[in-house]
């Protein structure tokens, strides 16, 4: 067990690795808290005011206008993360080849 | 029999047809625990990502939505949002670290950190208990649905009838023949919601707007505008909801056991996102059923033949279309609610078979074969059980159970799942009080309010209690991690536990285990030089 984890805590030290959750967490974290806030804004300004009431044009409310905004953000913000995502998938190659050389030194020596 | 009856039980027998045609080749594939619980994990991208869509467009979207908005307005499209949105949590966070971790059962990836008996109990019981309450939900609402729109055919009779043929898909086909089946119910719900809604928009000249402006014309309330704030509880029990959307889906076992069907995270990525254009296209359309059928049908006519409006969308088809149209809706309908039911029993049957029977009883030894066999009866016994347990609430009005699974979802596994994935200092104790923590406050507040006491209600929410039942989730693991367990690291050296290391590098990176990745990097390096 204390000889797997040490492998794992290796690969998870590459540079490869490092920059990885660097670029993951740049986009999540942020992406994350920025839908949740524009998602709750909804039902905080819909069930405690009345400034959504307000209606544009003919009949159409600020509320449906600020309820469509939300599928924009959502495929908006599903294409930004795949497109994402994708190149990540690339630097979890280089993890691979990086770990990979790594611990077959290692083993060499061991 | 009149002979609108008989168009409506052609399409009727139609749609059981071809389904029954496709378990059937799907039967001759399903020859394992493998095939059974996750389709062997063949299924393509666009292929997962059509039957996420069926999966998540139950009969309460497609139904219970237009419904809603019929008689509601707004306040009804609260649903396609929450619904929508939710996608972004399970992408963001949740769908590629399940896909990287997991194996048939959400139960298998938490165990993938924590080698407890408790987490998987504990996992196994919240995915029987929401799977449960989700389908006694569809299959009650088959039973009314299909009673209302053929007369002929007693509510009973019909929630027989969607559980065998239900039973006779998941025991024979396994999860190959409930993702075709969604795929094709998929298919048929989109064409049948678009020809709906282009038919409604002709009878307003293409002009989304005039319709807006006639539903406020005609109705006495102004159902183009949120409803009024009338209290601080109205306004929290709208967010409540909204909470409880955004993150249930995240923890409901039938949508993420999907990420468990395709070969690799590249293609559970691909699968969300044309999930994600269908549900929300899907979403947008809604409105113009459910203001269609304000006008084209009449509020009164829709409750007076179902007071929450779960035939608004029929009964429009009926108006535009005729009695062929009504027919098809219906069949549609049908078809949605036996396919979604199929796949709940496949996330219960997983749990109990895989997680019960063969990890816990049996410790994880079970041969293939067994494991199998196993698998089987564990569906047509959750198949069973369900069918009785509809059967026996059937008078009851149960649409608070698909709510009550989004809260459990929401409170007893988001925060598990989650912090398995990102909390190093997680351990044992904490996952399983966090689980129970979540489950007993999301029942427990459920219980306690207006859906089950009616005026003597303690806790005075309608929705989901997401807004309490959440936080204790995360309180509940946050405790019980500092309070009962061991340090991560102790239960790292007694193996209680895996090297946090390796989680969150598997989770990010899709390594299954370090030897297979030297092993595969090994032989890439062996063919470049071979083909050098």
């Amino acid at each position: 067990m204390e000889e797997r984890g040490e492998y794992w805590s290796r690969v998870a030290q590459t540079s490869a690795f490092q920059d990885l959750m660097q670029k993951k967490k740049v986009f999540i974290i942020p992406a994350t808290i920025f839908f949740f806030v524009f998602y709750m804004g909804l039902p905080v300004l819909a069930g405690f005011t009345t400034v959504l009431n307000v209606q544009v044009i003919g009949a159409l409310s600020l509320a449906w206008i600020y309820a469509l905004a939300q599928f924009v953000m959502t495929w908006t913000l599903l294409h930004l993360y795949v497109s994402r995502a994708n190149k990540w998938d690339e630097v979890v190659e280089r993890v691979r080849e990086e770990a990979a050389s790594d611990l077959g030194e290692k083993r060499e020596e061991g | 029999m009149s002979t609108d009856d008989i168009i409506a039980v052609s399409f009727f027998i139609g749609v059981i047809a071809l389904t029954l045609i496709i378990t059937y080749f799907a039967a001759k594939r399903n020859t394992g625990a493998s095939s059974h619980y996750v389709a062997g994990g063949q299924i393509k991208g666009w292929q997962n990502g059509l039957a996420i869509s069926g999966d998540y467009l139950s009969a309460a979207s497609f139904l219970g939505i237009a419904g809603a908005i019929a008689l509601e307005g707004f306040a009804g499209f609260y649903l396609s949002v929450g619904f929508l949105v939710a996608y972004l949590t399970v992408l963001l966070l949740v769908a590629e670290p399940m896909r990287n971790l997991g194996k048939y059962t959400l139960a298998d990836m938490l165990a993938a950190r924590f080698n407890a008996r408790g987490v998987r109990a504990a996992s196994a019981l919240n995915t029987i208990m929401i799977s449960t309450f989700y389908m006694i939900a569809q299959l009650v609402g088959a039973g009314a649905l299909i009673g209302l729109l053929l007369p002929f055919i007693p509510p009973t009779m019909a929630i027989i009838l969607v559980g065998v043929l239900m039973t006779v898909y998941v025991v024979l086909g396994g999860m190959i023949a409930t993702t075709w089946i969604q795929i094709v119910k998929a298919g048929l719900l989109i064409l049948a919601t678009l020809v709906l809604t282009i038919a409604v928009l002709a009878q307003f000249s293409f002009n989304p707007f005039s319709i807006l402006n006639e539903v406020q014309a005609s109705t006495p309330q102004n159902m183009v505008i949120p409803p009024a704030p009338e209290s601080f509880g109205s306004g929290l029990d709208t967010v409540s909801l909204f909470l409880a959307l955004v993150l249930g889906t995240a923890g409901l076992p039938h949508i993420l056991i999907r990420f468990l069907t395709v070969p690799d995270a590249k293609t559970a990525r691909s699968s969300i996102v044309t999930a994600t254009w269908i549900i929300g296209g899907f979403y947008l359309l809604t409105p113009i059923v459910g203001y269609g059928a304000t006008l084209l049908v009449g509020q009164q006519t829709i409750t007076s033949q179902d007071p929450s409006g779960n035939v608004a969308a029929p009964q429009l088809a009926g108006v535009i279309g005729g009695p062929a149209f009504l027919g098809f809706i219906s069949a549609v309908a049908f078809a949605t609610i036996v396919a979604v039911v199929a796949g709940l029993v496949i996330s219960a049957s997983g749990a109990f078979a895989h997680d019960v029977y063969n990890n816990i009883f049996r410790n994880g030894e079970a041969s293939e074969q067994e494991q199998f066999r196993a698998a089987r009866i564990a569906s047509g016994a959750v198949a069973v059980g369900s069918i009785l347990l509809a059967l026996a609430f059937q008078d009851l009005n149960v649409a608070f159970l698909v709510a009550l699974a989004f809260g459990v979802a929401a409170s007893a596994n988001v925060p598990v799942i989650l912090l398995t994935i990102f909390w190093r200092r997680f351990n044992t104790i904490g996952a399983i009080t966090g689980m129970l923590t979540g489950f007993v406050a999301s029942v427990g507040l459920t219980f306690l309010s207006p859906n089950i006491l009616g005026d003597a209600a303690i806790y005075p929410l309608e929705e989901p209690p997401a807004v309490f039942s959440v936080p204790l989730g995360f309180l509940g693991c946050f405790v019980g991690t500092l309070l009962g367990g061991k340090s991560t690291e102790e239960e790292e050296r007694e193996g209680r536990q895996a090297n946090y290391e390796e989680i969150y590098v598997r989770a990010n990176t899709g390594f299954s285990t370090l030897e297979e990745e030297l092993e595969n990097s090994r032989r890439e390096g062996e063919q470049e030089e071979s083909r050098a």
